[in-house]
């Protein structure tokens, strides 16, 4: 994934240090909870949410089952509306070919739609290597890019920032990509959507090589999705005369009629709205000659990156279901609190912790703390359009942890622990132990139970356990 | 009826009050108890921290201790979702018949309120407690056990007590096993957003049906001197004018 995520502190203390910013938290808590009664809302709507749920699940699994028949599929229909097909096993390869297809054009300048996959391969750093400007389109990506900074949540990546930080960034960093912001630019959000609006017009109108991703692949038609709120996006994918769309693997449908299914469940727990406001369709070129919409030139670059890695996992595959709505993060108490950042990767919350220890492998503190990153509340499952059981992956993930070097001592200390439970006198010699000497217990914990009694008491040991107290009244 | 109680460890070692309130319910409405005294930890601590091989001696301990009880009734949403959960999935990958065994035990382990209001029939136990309550529903009896308003029909049925609704209910308090202690900083965040909103609703009794959430909100409580007081929902059903809830 993106270099600018390497050499981050593992989750535990990223998260410490972003509760205690104060106005993140404010920030996360109003716009989080803000989406999360809304599409309680949206949801609530729909008598056969639960069968759209199921449905999404089995066409998904049904796909995931059979992956290289629907991709050389949709490659052979691609092909046959005037597209280009590229298979990139990896970051490394998927930005090669991207760069090689912009100096191909001889452009120095792409516009963006919205994309997690080339966040995912780092593909803004790339092209700027290889000298080639990268402008993202969509207006929280905007920001996000504007202000040197990283995205913090899937579908609002700028969710950490608020009005008034937003007005800042544009006044301050606008001129230095393009049109500067208005005088006098104040932080109404009418005010800042006209700011966006201008300074990205010139960027479409100039535009000769536009970049996506895709929201789904239709294998039967060779069609691709995009799925987008601000129409932005379409500018990117109508204007330009060469698109590149880099998609991973797993966005692949079947037929045009499983759409159906998906396009009921993005939006409304995407953005709780009912119909997605712009959803933009396209297969291969167009075929009305040079004046007509849509892209003259067409490159699709299927990536990998891991995903077949986790295609192989039985447990851990149910997370290729995902397709990027945000609803598990808008409803984690854990992300709400530690901020997006804290997760190390493009992919936040609880589907970031399933998706970048099983995408980028569980070597480093960051990754390997991912799956532990979680109370199970089970929150997340609750509301996945998809029903991924994110909790059942976490334990399976924190099992691959568990088993890893690093964790000698704690395996050994989880054996000594179940030993003791499985050894009934031996558990009742520790209670009695425990409850014999109660009153000298301290109050606070050296070592790592400082993580405990640093803001919590620690239980009192009664004077005897349950067991003793059954023996000798009932016994 | 003769019912097994599975007290779980944490009540056994660190709670027995409310295994004992538990024990004193269930024989008030007529139930015959047996605590088997081969039963021990669910395996929960050890399963959800990836160590799940280390689980298997307590799961097969788990379906010895309760062969041929009708019914298992445990005070607590986290185990028993344990058993109907993680034991199957424990077994599949143990082996050497583990799966059948746990197949025919799990059908048979209840939550209290579940056992309560599922086999007894019951809503009104009896209970009296004239204080003021909320009432927080542990994720795993929420969301695994799909509990539902048991525990609320059940409150709502005990006399003198005032039901006060708990804004965020369903949100977690953050304890979440070992979570609490490797995610401190956020899990101590949650907490307190939890035992402010419970404080605010002005009930001197934070109700819940899973100790280990009420050991670490009652810490936090403590902690901060809030005048709270943590109570299991078995303590507050097995009270009754003749014999009331006495703080030990």
């Amino acid at each position: 994934m993106s270099g600018t995520f390497l050499g981050l502190p593992a989750f535990p203390e990223a998260a410490a240090a972003a509760v205690q910013d104060e106005r993140l938290r404010a920030n996360l808590r109003h716009a989080t909870g803000t989406i999360r009664a809304k599409r309680a809302r949206a949801v609530a709507e729909l008598a056969d949410w639960a069968e759209l749920r199921a449905a999404a699940k089995a066409v998904k699994d049904r796909t995931l089952d059979r992956l290289d028949h629907y991709l050389v599929r949709l490659e052979q229909n691609v092909t046959a509306a005037g597209g280009q097909v590229h298979w990139a096993a990896d970051a490394e390869e998927a930005n090669r070919i991207v760069t090689g297809l912009v100096r191909a054009t001889g452009e120095r300048e792409v516009v963006k739609v919205k994309s997690m996959a080339t966040q995912e391969i780092g593909l803004n750093e790339a092209l700027a290597e290889a000298g080639i400007r990268a402008y993202e389109t969509d207006l929280a990506e905007l920001i996000v890019q504007l202000g040197n900074d990283r995205p913090s949540h899937i579908l609002v990546p700028a969710i950490h920032r608020n009005r008034g930080e937003i007005r800042d960034i544009f006044a301050d960093r606008m001129a230095d990509l393009g049109r500067p912001a208005p005088e006098g630019l104040t932080d109404e959000p009418a005010e800042l959507a006209e700011a966006a609006r201008l300074h990205l017009r010139e960027k479409f109108l100039r535009a000769k090589v536009a970049v996506s991703g895709a929201n789904f692949m239709i294998a039967e038609t060779g069609t691709l999705v995009v799925v987008e709120s601000e129409g932005n996006g379409r500018m990117c994918l109508t204007l330009p005369r060469t698109l590149i769309s880099v998609v991973g693997i797993e966005k692949v449908l079947p037929t045009w009629r499983d759409l159906e299914i998906f396009l009921q469940l993005l939006p409304r727990s995407a953005t709780a709205e009912r119909m997605n406001p712009y959803t933009s369709l396209w297969t291969g070129t167009h075929a009305d000659g040079p004046d007509g919409d849509g892209p003259e030139e067409f490159h699709l670059v299927l990536l990998d990156n891991g995903r077949t890695d986790v295609l192989a996992d039985r447990t851990g595959r149910q997370a290729l279901r995902c397709i990027r709505c945000s609803a598990c993060l808008n409803v984690c108490p854990v992300y709400e609190r530690a901020g997006g950042h804290a997760y190390g990767s493009v992919y936040p919350g609880p589907i970031g912790a399933i998706l970048t220890p099983q995408l980028r492998g569980t070597e480093t503190p960051l990754d390997a703390s991912l799956p532990y990153a979680s109370s199970l509340c089970g929150a997340c499952y609750e509301v996945c359009p998809v029903a991924i059981d994110i909790p059942e992956v976490l334990v399976h993930l924190r099992e691959r942890v568990a088993d890893g070097p690093r964790h000698r001592l704690a395996r050994a200390a989880a054996a000594a622990a179940a030993y003791v439970l499985d050894h009934p006198g031996l558990l009742r010699a520790a209670e009695r132990a425990a409850a014999r000497t109660r009153r000298l217990h301290p109050r606070r914990l050296p070592g790592p139970g400082r993580a405990w009694t640093d803001t919590r008491e620690l239980p009192a040991v009664p004077p005897e356990p349950f067991r003793d107290w059954w023996r000798r009244n009932r016994g | 009826m003769r019912v097994a109680l599975f007290a779980t460890c944490v009540n056994d070692a660190l709670m027995p009050s409310t295994a004992i309130a538990t024990v004193r319910l269930l024989e008030r409405l007529g139930v015959e108890v047996d605590f088997p005294a081969a039963q021990s930890c669910c395996g929960q601590p050890q399963f959800n921290s990836g160590y799940r091989r280390a689980c298997e001696p307590l799961v097969r301990r788990t379906v010895r201790a309760f062969a041929g009880y009708r019914h298992v009734v445990a005070p607590s949403g986290s185990c028993v979702a344990t058993v109907r959960t993680a034991h199957p999935r424990i077994a599949a990958r143990a082996g050497g018949g583990l799966a059948a065994a746990v197949g025919e035990l799990t059908p048979r382990v209840y939550e209290l309120s579940e056992f309560l209001v599922d086999v007894l029939g019951v809503e009104d136990v009896g209970a009296w407690f004239p204080h003021p309550v909320t009432y927080h529903p542990s994720c795993h009896g929420l969301r695994l056990l799909g509990l539902g308003d048991r525990p609320l029909r059940l409150l709502r049925a005990v006399r003198g007590l005032e039901l006060l609704e708990l804004p965020g209910a369903e949100e977690c308090c953050g304890f979440g096993g070992t979570f609490a202690l490797k995610n401190a900083a956020v899990s101590a965040a949650m907490a307190a957003d939890k035992t402010a909103a419970a404080l605010a609703t002005g009930a001197e009794v934070l109700c819940g049906g899973d100790t280990s959430c009420l050991l670490h909100l009652g810490g936090t409580l403590r902690r901060q001197g809030a005048p709270l007081r943590p109570l299991h929902l078995a303590e507050i059903l097995a009270s009754t004018e003749a014999e009331p809830w006495r703080a030990p």
